[in-house]
């Protein structure tokens, strides 16, 4: 079964001037998982707050469109929800998991209320008794004694409540889960449990995950499809592997050399240098390119597309029979991302 | 119950400084009244030694070691003697006190419980709406706070007081037609002498609390238990309430736990603009004559008050905030 459960096309959001999210589509299969990884500012958080209409003013969609196709029944326009529709659209459909625990548990309700919360609203005909059953079944599941039913978030700990997080997601049961950076405030050790137990979940209940890190190493190890942010843009979409094994865009070749492999052979390890494009003035050209030792004139002047190279989408001028009739430089084909040697030579 | 156990025991060691400070303040002061009229015969023959102790036990100046006074003092105290009023002589300052307090808190308690709710609620409703008509009420409110107090209690004395003739113009009741009782007549000569004072109050306290509580709103809601809450779609009204002013509200218990210490006391210049009988009153009654006794019995039960009081919002402040519970 590999139909869609999610379809995002065009999408463009901006916090007044500034432009975070441009013009970006995915499409979502059910049951599969696709990886956001980006560095901070890239948009890929605003993104996921888009998908599920949590943009607080003065962030707003300006473009595109966002599908959700149930099950059974019409596709739903998710843009176009407002009031009650909206409201149970939301973690029915699309649950989400924030980014920080610590903060996104409400301080002042235990744990029960808050678990409970969900079932009162969308539920109204469950009883106290079944959503206490329901309740703690949820935190079981995700492995927390269910007597720590009746704590509060700050007597438990940054994994617990993450655990906490994720068992308020599956409440419902929804067709998808965005999981914000879930790991990414915890120790390395818990990170592995908490991407253990999203995978276990995922193959229990069949919803399809967006997951959203910075951290590539995590990604290329859950999800079938990998989405490369860069500048409110997605610069390479393919399947994990293909990524892996052979990645196109430049800065997907800097990501995957920032960090070790463990069974690949020694190498050096690279930065990307530089900082993000700011998204707030006018960009010409390539957004990547002040920081690309492999920009040619033309990625100053013209923006790439999307484009199709085999079986991933690449935006990259050096992919451009066009602009760039030569091949693709040969460094960029070795996987390598070095500004030093690139100055040596030019 | 912890919890309970050593807040109590953290407010009776509190009690007991604020009665010794009490004790204290008055013995350490130079000079007694007994002094001051002798001094008045010095240039005359030197006065016989009775009269000297006529004065000494008129006054209730005492020789004794000072371990003894204080614990004759805290023996007074438990009996609830607090000595005898100059001004109201031959009253005891605790039957002075007994009649000035209802009034007081009657008035303050009303006019303040007012205050916070429509303060509170209000500048729950215009955060949680930032941008909307309500945020109009800010600037005005906060210009009726910046009349001077006993001004703005002036002028509507002199509107609605003299001048439209809505309210009574002093006193707490119809002294000359009515008589105190539970009778319609009485509570409603109170109800109606009350209101302008009341409304006095409400007015010139209302803004701090609209202010304080809209802005908390506002940066709570950026907070990720917001918009967590509006994720797991949760209806609008269960998101301000329980998720964004639950938050938003605690700095303003702080805020209460203080204003109950200032309200207690008695408003003073509420009382004396409107001649209302309260603590407040009776304080300025104190002062104006130098009636020591009656001034010492006063600050005894406003400290006592304010004591208790914080006492209180510590109690709903563990009840609101479960973090407050486990700590320290």
């Amino acid at each position: 079964m590999n139909d869609t459960v999610l379809s995002v096309r065009d999408l463009s959001v901006a916090y007044g001037q500034t432009r975070a999210v441009r013009g970006v589509s995915f499409e979502l299969g059910r049951g599969q998982v696709l990886g956001i990884a980006g560095e901070s500012g890239c948009g890929k958080s605003t993104l996921a707050y888009a998908i599920n209409r949590l943009l607080q003013p003065p962030g707003r969609t300006t473009s595109g469109e966002v599908a959700f196709h149930p099950k059974d029944g019409d596709p739903i326009d998710v843009l176009a929800l407002e009031g009650e529709e909206l409201r149970r659209f939301r973690w029915r459909r699309v649950a989400m998991v924030f980014q920080s625990a610590m903060n996104a548990l409400n301080p002042v309700l235990s744990v029960r209320r808050q678990l409970h919360d969900v079932f009162t609203t969308h539920e109204p005909s469950m009883s106290r008794r079944e959503r206490e059953e329901r309740s703690r079944e949820l935190l079981e599941l995700v492995g927390i004694d269910p007597g720590r039913i009746g704590a509060y978030p700050h007597e438990l700990s940054g994994g617990m409540r993450q655990r906490v997080l994720i068992a308020m997601a599956m409440a419902l049961n929804p067709d998808v889960v965005v999981l914000d950076e879930p790991t990414t405030a915890l120790d390395v050790v818990v990170q592995r449990d908490i991407l253990e137990e999203i995978d276990r979940l995922r193959e229990m209940f069949g919803f399809a995950v967006v997951f959203i890190t910075h951290d590539l190493s995590l990604l290329l190890e859950i999800s079938d499809h990998l989405a490369i942010m860069y500048g409110g843009r997605i610069v390479e979409y393919g399947t994990s592997k293909d990524t892996l094994l052979q990645p196109r865009h430049p800065y997907t070749v800097g990501l995957l050399n920032s960090f070790p492999s463990l069974r690949g052979e020694r190498q050096a390890l690279h930065g990307i240098p530089g900082s993000p494009p700011d998204l707030s003035k006018e960009l010409t050209g390539c957004s990547f390119a002040p920081r690309c030792p492999y920009a040619f004139e033309g990625c100053h002047t013209h923006e790439p597309e999307l484009d199709s190279i085999q079986d991933s989408l690449v935006a990259c001028l050096q992919y451009d029979r066009r602009l760039h009739p030569a091949r693709p430089d040969r460094r960029l084909r070795e996987r390598r991302f070095d500004h030093a040697d690139h100055e040596v030579i030019s | 119950m912890a919890y309970l156990w050593r807040k109590l025991g953290f407010y009776a060691v509190a009690l007991w400084a604020a009665l010794t400070i009490n004790f204290l303040i008055p013995r350490l002061i130079r000079g007694n009244p007994v002094d001051i009229i002798l001094s008045r015969f010095q240039t005359r023959q030197p006065p016989p030694p009775e009269f000297r102790k006529a004065l000494e036990v008129m006054f209730g100046v005492s020789h004794d070691p000072l371990w003894v006074q204080y614990f004759a003092y805290l023996r007074q105290l438990a009996t609830g003697n607090l000595g005898t009023s100059v001004t109201y002589y031959p009253a005891p300052v605790g039957t002075v006190i007994g009649q000035a307090m209802p009034w007081t808190l009657g008035l303050v308690s009303i006019a303040l419980l007012i205050t916070v709710g429509l303060g509170v609620g209000l500048g729950m409703v215009a955060g949680w709406r930032r941008g909307s008509w309500l945020d109009g009420l800010i600037p005005t409110t906060t210009f009726l706070a910046a009349i001077p107090y006993f001004w703005l209690a002036l002028l509507l004395l002199f509107f609605l007081g003299a001048g439209l003739g809505w309210f009574p113009l002093n006193g707490a009741y119809d002294y000359a037609h009515v008589r105190m009782g539970f009778t319609g007549d009485f509570i409603g000569s109170v109800l109606c002498h009350g209101a302008l004072p009341a409304l006095t109050l409400v007015i010139s306290g209302i803004a701090g609390w609209l202010l304080g509580m809209r802005n908390m709103m506002v940066s709570t809601m950026a907070e990720d238990y917001v918009v967590m809450a509006q994720a797991k779609g949760l209806r609008p009204r269960r998101v301000m309430v329980a998720y964004a002013a639950r938050n938003a509200v605690l700095p303003n218990v702080t805020g209460f736990a203080i204003m109950l210490g200032f309200f207690v006391g008695g408003q003073v210049a509420t009382e004396v603009v409107f001649s209302y009988p309260g603590v407040g009153f009776a304080l300025l009654q104190a002062v104006g004559s130098a009636d020591y006794p009656l001034m010492q019995g006063l600050f005894l039960i406003i400290s006592v008050a304010v004591l208790a009081a914080n006492f209180l919002v510590d109690l709903l402040y563990g009840l609101i905030d479960p973090r407050v519970r486990k700590a320290g």
